[in-house]
């Protein structure tokens, strides 16, 4: 579903950021990509989601090489991959429930569906209580579960976390992860980028490890091994 | 689906510039002072015109015909010189007309009374007073009354009298409006780069807005829509605050500017002209907005 192909990422001549970087990502799987701060984990995202462009290799997205999508399909493509930040990027002027409206009336959702779908989402993530208020008003935790609620509101096929739980403490880290653990078993895609030894020992997903851009390990039930 | 997001570009327009507030507040504040720069060049335009127009109008040249010139002939003159692309109007006067004249204007003055009358004719001469289209055509003009064929009939023409007060005049009246357009054109390109760059702080506040909507997925005329909306609201706003702070400004100051211009009262221009002069505003304005957020946008689209 996701593909990797031989991807450098080099910023300056001394020090390249990925290092010829290959694996696949199948459908319905949960897969998390750790390594310190510093070893590609965010860069590889990005090159996912088209922010950025590799120096040499391909990224597939389905049969889609995602460097190659114009401009105007770009956004048809991002709407299939929610998308969930360290920083939360919720709009501040939005509250919670006009911030995963929004994902949907970008994707040209009719009014019905979106006061259909919010308030589900909402539910989902234990925030029907807080949808009025704005993200100044919601504390770290419950910005990520808005986070989440906007990632999955258009079902995508695919949800790329880039260190969801780096901000949180331990109680809103599990909570979040379990969020998403759900997310998987209803059938999405996750991409997990983290460098929490205590979230990766615990789920017992595929682990995929980085170490100064490069792949050194690759295990269907891995831990945290650096 | 078209019009559902037409719909809701318009309604996104409208919450953001309220929700806002300080950021569209200073952007309708700096663009209401653009738009005051344009009134008032406009309204110094109309000054300006009127009393240089009135000016103008000051300026002839008259041709005095010798008494034994036959008033056929004069006549012919006068539809010749009229015929003249340069000339807009020939008053005649005739000899009978200019002595009444010359009697009412002296009607005091006995001596000039009394040796009238000793005289038993009449003394002068019929004139033809020539307005050209434009101050500086009248060397050409009096070229063409100088030319031979008129000689037996005219006496003198006084443009080479006045000739160096009407070229200074003309001269002077020339640079004026060069001034005044040069001062319109860099007042006008200072005031739109302040509100241009005003938007473009404006939008620059909102640049990680603008990346997080693109991650969700939201194409770039989505994005854009709602800062072009808030480009329209900042136009109109500002235009109509203008046009309330124009209103005090030309009522305290149109009188004393008629009286030391000469020209039309500004608060009668104001008010008989007042839907053009919003209108003149409100595109200013809108266009302005439009334009300014179209290119501050397309900065953070392109990436």
């Amino acid at each position: 579903m996701i593909y990797f192909d031989h991807v450098s990422k080099v910023y300056s001549p001394t020090s390249a950021a990925l290092e010829d970087v290959s694996f696949a990502v199948e459908p319905q799987e949960f897969v998390s990509i750790v390594g310190q701060s510093g070893a590609g984990k965010s860069t590889l995202l990005k090159l996912l989601l088209a922010e950025e462009k590799p120096s040499s290799g391909k990224v597939f997205f389905e049969s889609l090489d995602v460097h190659k999508i114009s401009n105007g399909e770009l956004p048809r493509v991002r709407r299939r991959m929610g998308v969930v930040f360290q920083d939360y990027k919720l709009l501040p002027t939005k509250t919670a429930y006009e911030n995963i409206a929004f994902a949907m009336e970008a994707a040209g959702k009719t009014e019905e569906e979106i006061q259909q779908d919010v308030p589900q989402v909402l539910e989902l993530v234990g925030l029907m209580d807080k949808a009025w208020h704005f993200p100044s008003e919601l504390s770290g935790g419950e910005l990520q579960r808005v986070a989440i609620a906007r990632a999955i509101v258009n079902r995508p096929d695919v949800v790329i976390a880039d260190e969801p739980t780096g901000n949180l403490d331990p109680i809103n880290t599990w909570e979040i992860i379990n969020l998403l653990e759900k997310i998987n078993e209803l059938g999405t895609t996750v991409i997990l980028a983290t460098h929490d030894k205590e979230v990766i020992n615990s789920l017992k997903r595929r682990v995929v490890t980085l170490e100064k851009g490069r792949v050194v390990r690759d295990e269907k039930r891995g831990r945290y091994v650096l | 689906m078209e019009i559902i997001q037409l719909k809701r570009t318009v309604r996104q327009g409208f919450v953001n510039f309220w929700r806002n507030g300080w950021v569209s507040l200073a952007t309708v504040l700096v663009m209401v002072l653009t738009l005051f720069v344009f009134g008032g060049l406009f309204f110094s335009n109309v000054l300006l015109t009127s009393a240089l127009e009135q000016l103008e109008e000051k300026v002839d040249i008259s041709v005095y015909f010798k008494t034994s010139a036959i008033e056929d002939e004069i006549l012919a003159l006068k539809s010749s010189v009229e015929k003249l692309a340069e000339v807009r109007e020939a008053e005649y006067i005739s000899r009978e007309q200019a002595l009444l004249e010359f009697e009412e204007r002296h009607r005091e003055n006995s001596l000039i009374t009394q040796s009238l009358e000793e005289l038993g004719e009449n003394p002068l001469g019929a004139s033809l007073n020539i307005r050209a289209q434009n101050p500086n055509q009248y060397e050409a003009i009096s070229r063409f009354l100088e030319s031979a064929s008129f000689e037996n009939i005219i006496d003198k023409i006084n443009y080479r009298q006045n000739q160096l007060v009407i070229e200074r005049l003309s001269q002077i009246l020339n640079s004026s409006r060069a001034m005044g357009l040069g001062v319109t054109i860099v007042l006008a390109v200072i005031a739109i780069l302040v509100a241009f760059n005003t938007v473009r702080l404006a939008i620059y506040t909102s640049r990680d807005e603008i990346s997080i909507m693109r991650l969700v997925g939201a194409a770039n005329s989505y994005i854009r829509g709602p800062f072009l909306v808030e480009g329209v609201l900042h136009g109109f706003l500002a235009s109509l605050a203008a046009m309330i702070i124009f209103w005090p400004l030309v009522a305290w100051l149109g009188p004393k500017a008629e009286r030391f211009f000469g020209g039309p009262n500004l608060l009668d221009y104001y008010f008989s002209n007042f839907l053009w002069i919003f209108l003149m505003l409100l595109f200013i304005g809108v266009v302005l907005g439009v334009i300014s957020s179209l290119i501050a946008t397309r900065r953070y689209l392109n990436k």
